[in-house]
């Protein structure tokens, strides 16, 4: 076997010069563009000096603020390149119908639509979540920080390099055309030989990895850090949105490892979980990754629940109607959302017992959920409404998302689901709740709490342009997909003989571009509220009128978030804080116990990377290298046992002074 | 910019704490809690895997052909043995024993050692006889459930010599005592796992 390895493959293993696209036009012009674009980004970050900036103050921060921030930036950035894909996929469609052959060879629609499904679950939502649920629940609850603030800033990196690998896939080799779920036995050695599956595998794992310990942080700190007083029904309604979403996923992304595992065994070992032959079972995999899959639909729609319980509170200036109750649903919810996966395939022919019963618990879930929009709409009944941009985006969020949980209900009735499974219907629907809940959800927490994080609020003309064009561009792509689906047209497909169809398909185009005109307006929002930001700036720290404890610091926080840990004696702790008068405390100032910066996490992400490229292309010296350095530097890293400081009470008696003048000019410049 | 609106007379309660507290352990413990079930979690995926695929013998061996129950009942007493002397280690840290906590934490990796010897011998065996993990998805099941724990097993020896040499270079300290707590809830946990193995693997496939 030894005999036909040479030097050249010992060294790149199956890496050659053919696994660079240049003979792709498309990818071509995409990687000039993001190399020109890259050049000027680190040649501006050099030529102004900031690398050393960035390094201390950011890559290796541990400050939960910092990360987060660092998270929705990584999700906006993946939100761009997802947004291609679709851009891509569905001009496509419209184009190749009939005579005409579109422009992506099915070879290329395939990894698009491969990456699409992948990129806006792993490295858009799952990211935006992620950093919203990190900067404003410590917040929140009046902690400091995290639990484990540097498996906080390490998590974050293994997310960030499992995204880097996945990008990478578009200019060194391919990327998947399994789909988004690897469905076996496709993505078995057997009919995917390539790198492609590859990818997908490494990228997921290295970030999996980060989900599952950010999930283990963040219930860490709700179960220890809360303030004196904040027992858990006095916990705002995103703190246990939180909480459930990160308790399914320390549940399910165990599973995903997994599973993930097991293909990767298949694919390297030439073992049989998952192939046609030799005693294998494809239907377990399908089993096992929806397992996974069905609980994370609610890891990011459950957050997204909480950020319009908190938008909708604060902008009807009222107390949230049926707390209790919002916290149960979401609980019940949560339990339920195990107990539904077989619902991803119906079809399989389990039987009618087994379809009954995952037909009745996933139609169990509408009702916690219908609970849920009941209390948003009785919180704005009597309430004095401010149509503020994150209130429009809950506007917009409540009737597109009941009627994408009613084509839910539909799926989730077995013979109506043997009809439309796998049909543009089902496509429409899980973009319906997916878009309509999860992206509207993290938009309005976005505008919400991003004058909290920087200090001023976004403008609000161009907020409401990318709203209006987001919600009509969504129902103007998505309702001729309905339509579609109904008539039988199924999902994945390149080609469409049929040219009755076009039409519908032109119309989905066409919307596509009115959602593209909607993230160009975010992007144009984010830089005209940049220019603007002494007229948007927000002294008060409470641009709102809050009634949870974020509000009560200033904006943005300083690095210990509160001088004085709060005490809480009511569920809307800063409403009643104002409302009963506190006083802010302005001298006595004490050192404060805070965890020290560290590159470990950034390294250690560096080297997983590495490794997981080097399983891609089997560069074994290189794997075995990186794995050596993984260990190695953990293992240092834990004889390491000065991990924090003191902020010297004289900085936070400064911080703290200028916090009260901020306050005094405040006054003037609010009224 | 905010009123009062508080009754006249009632006193403002409290506000902001201005005695700071230590956190406790500050949630080690319960994180650590969190990931052995997470761990649990994937080890449930194998188990039920093993399930669904350990009678696919391919016209292959099967368990009953395979496994030696002898062997495995020793590398049996061996893990549980080693977490009877874990805990003696936990007793000795207790009372602040340096020495003995350090020789009954090598006795325990010997012994962790030694499972782990007889785990590569009845593997290289099994290999030899031709029962690989390629040949079925019983045997698939079987190398890859079983050599999981066993990989947890050696990343939990790594983890018992580096803890050694901090006790070693710093003492019981407050970090050493909770990483040695960690370290021991996650040494049983693979004990729990293996009397899982043991059962549902060995002798329930032996008996087929």
């Amino acid at each position: 076997m030894f005999s036909n390895l040479d030097l050249r493959q010992l060294i790149f293993g199956r890496l050659t010069l053919e696994a660079i696209p240049y003979h792709e036009p498309i990818l071509l012009g995409t990687f000039i563009a993001v190399a020109i674009g890259g050049a000027a980004l680190l040649g501006a970050v050099t030529w102004y000096g900031k690398w050393g900036y960035l390094w201390r103050e950011w890559f290796t921060s541990v400050d939960h603020k910092k990360i987060g921030i660092m998270y929705v930036v990584l999700a906006i950035v993946m939100l761009l390149r997802g947004f291609a894909d679709a851009v891509m996929m569905i001009t496509q469609k419209a184009l190749s119908v009939g005579a005409s052959e579109g422009y992506l060879p099915p070879h290329h629609y395939d990894q698009v639509f491969t990456a699409h499904g992948m990129i806006m679950i792993f490295f858009m939502a799952m990211p935006f979540v992620t950093g919203l649920m990190n900067y404003v629940m410590p917040l929140q609850i009046g902690a400091r920080d995290v639990a484990f603030p540097f498996l906080n800033n390490f998590s974050f990196w293994m997310t960030a390099g499992g995204a880097a690998l996945t990008m990478l896939s578009l200019f060194v080799g391919e990327f998947s055309r399994a789909t988004w779920l690897a469905y076996a036995p496709l993505s078995g050695a057997a009919y995917s030989p390539g790198v492609g599956v590859d990818y997908y595998i490494w990228g997921l794992q290295i970030a999996g990895v980060g989900t599952t310990l950010s999930g283990i942080n963040l219930i860490a700190t709700i179960a220890k850090m809360r303030a004196p007083g904040m027992s858990l029904m006095k916990m705002p309604v995103f703190c246990w949105t939180t909480l459930a979403s990160n308790a399914l996923i320390v549940t399910i992304f165990p599973v995903l490892t997994a599973t993930l595992a097991l293909l990767s065994l298949d694919r390297y070992v030439g073992t049989h979980f998952f192939t046609n032959d030799f005693g294998g079972n494809t239907m377990l995999y399908m089993n096992l990754i929806w397992i996974w899959g069905h609980p994370e639909v609610y890891v990011l729609v459950l957050p997204a629940f909480g950020i319009y319980s908190e938008v909708t509170s604060t902008f009807c200036s009222k107390r949230l109607f049926g707390y209790t109750s919002m916290v149960y649903a979401t609980m019940v919810i949560a339990v339920v959302s195990w107990l539904v996966w077989l619902h991803h395939f119906f079809t399989m022919g389990a039987g009618p017992t087994v379809n009954a019963f995952f037909g009745i618990a996933s139609m169990i879930i509408s009702i916690p959920t219908g609970a849920k929009v009941f209390n948003w709409l009785f919180t704005m009944y009597r309430g004095q409404i401010r149509f503020d941009v994150p209130f429009i985006w809950v506007m917009g969020f409540i009737p597109t998302f009941v009627i994408g949980g009613l084509t839910g209900v539909l799926l989730a009735v077995p013979p109506a689901d043997f009809i439309v499974h796998n049909s543009l219907f089902l496509v429409a629907h899980f973009h319906n709740v997916i878009i309509g809940a999860v992206v509207f959800g993290v938009l309005a927490g976005l505008q919400y709490w991003f004058p909290k994080a920087f200090g001023y609020t976004l403008d609000p003309f161009w907020g409401k342009v990318s709203f209006w064009c987001w919600l009509i561009g969504f129902w103007v792509v998505f309702t001729p997909l309905y339509i579609l689906g109904l008539m039988g047209v199924t999902r994945r497909t390149q080609h469409f003989d049929d040219p009755d169809v076009q039409p519908y398909l032109t119309v989905a185009a066409i919307g596509v571009f009115i959602i593209m005109a909607g993230i160009l307006a975010l992007l144009v929002q984010l830089v005209v509220s940049y220019f603007r930001r002494e007229q948007l700036r927000d002294r008060t720290g409470d641009p709102w009128g809050g009634r949870t404890l974020e509000w009560s610091t200033s904006s943005p926080p300083p690095p210990y978030n509160f001088a004085y840990t709060p005490i809480i004696h009511d569920l809307d702790a800063w409403w009643d804080m104002k409302k009963r008068g506190h006083d802010r405390p302005l001298e006595g100032f004490r050192p404060i116990h805070m965890p020290k910066n560290t590159g470990t996490g950034v390294i250690l992400a560096g080297l997983s990377t590495v490794l997981g490229f080097a399983m891609i292309w089997y560069i074994w010296w290189l794997a075995a290298l990186s794995s050596a350095g993984l260990i190695a530097t953990a293992v240092i890293h834990t004889f390491n046992y000065n991990r924090d400081f003191y902020i010297p009470a004289e900085d936070v008696t400064r911080l703290e002074r200028e916090r009260t003048a901020q306050l005094t000019r405040g006054v003037g410049a609010d009224a | 910019m905010h009123e009062r609106t508080a009754p006249p007379g009632a006193t403002a309660p409290v506000f902001y704490e201005h005695e700071e507290h230590a956190h406790g352990d500050g949630g080690t413990l319960i994180g650590f809690w969190i990931y052995l079930m997470g761990d649990s979690l994937i080890f449930a995926i194998l188990f039920a895997t093993y399930g669904v695929l350990g009678r696919n013998y391919a016209a292959g061996p099967s368990g009953a052909e395979l496994f030696d129950l002898r062997l495995v009942a020793v590398n049996t007493g061996l893990l549980l043995l080693s977490s009877i002397t874990y805990g003696f280690a936990m007793l000795e840290m207790d009372k602040a024993r340096i020495d003995t906590t350090l020789r009954w934490l090598a006795v325990t990796g010997l012994f962790g050692a030694g499972f782990l010897a007889i785990e590569l011998f009845e593997f290289s065996h099994l290999i030899r006889e031709g029962a690989t993990p390629q040949r079925s998805a019983f045997l698939s099941a079987f190398f890859t459930l079983v050599g999981t724990h066993g990989l947890h097993v050696t990343f939990g020896i790594l983890w018992l010599v580096v803890l050694m040499l901090q006790v070693r270079q710093r003492g019981l300290i407050a970090e050493n005592q909770r990483r040695l707590l960690c370290l021991s809830m996650f040494w049983h946990f693979l004990d729990v796992v293996w009397i899982g193995v043991f059962t549902f693997v060995y002798l329930m496939g032996a008996m087929r």
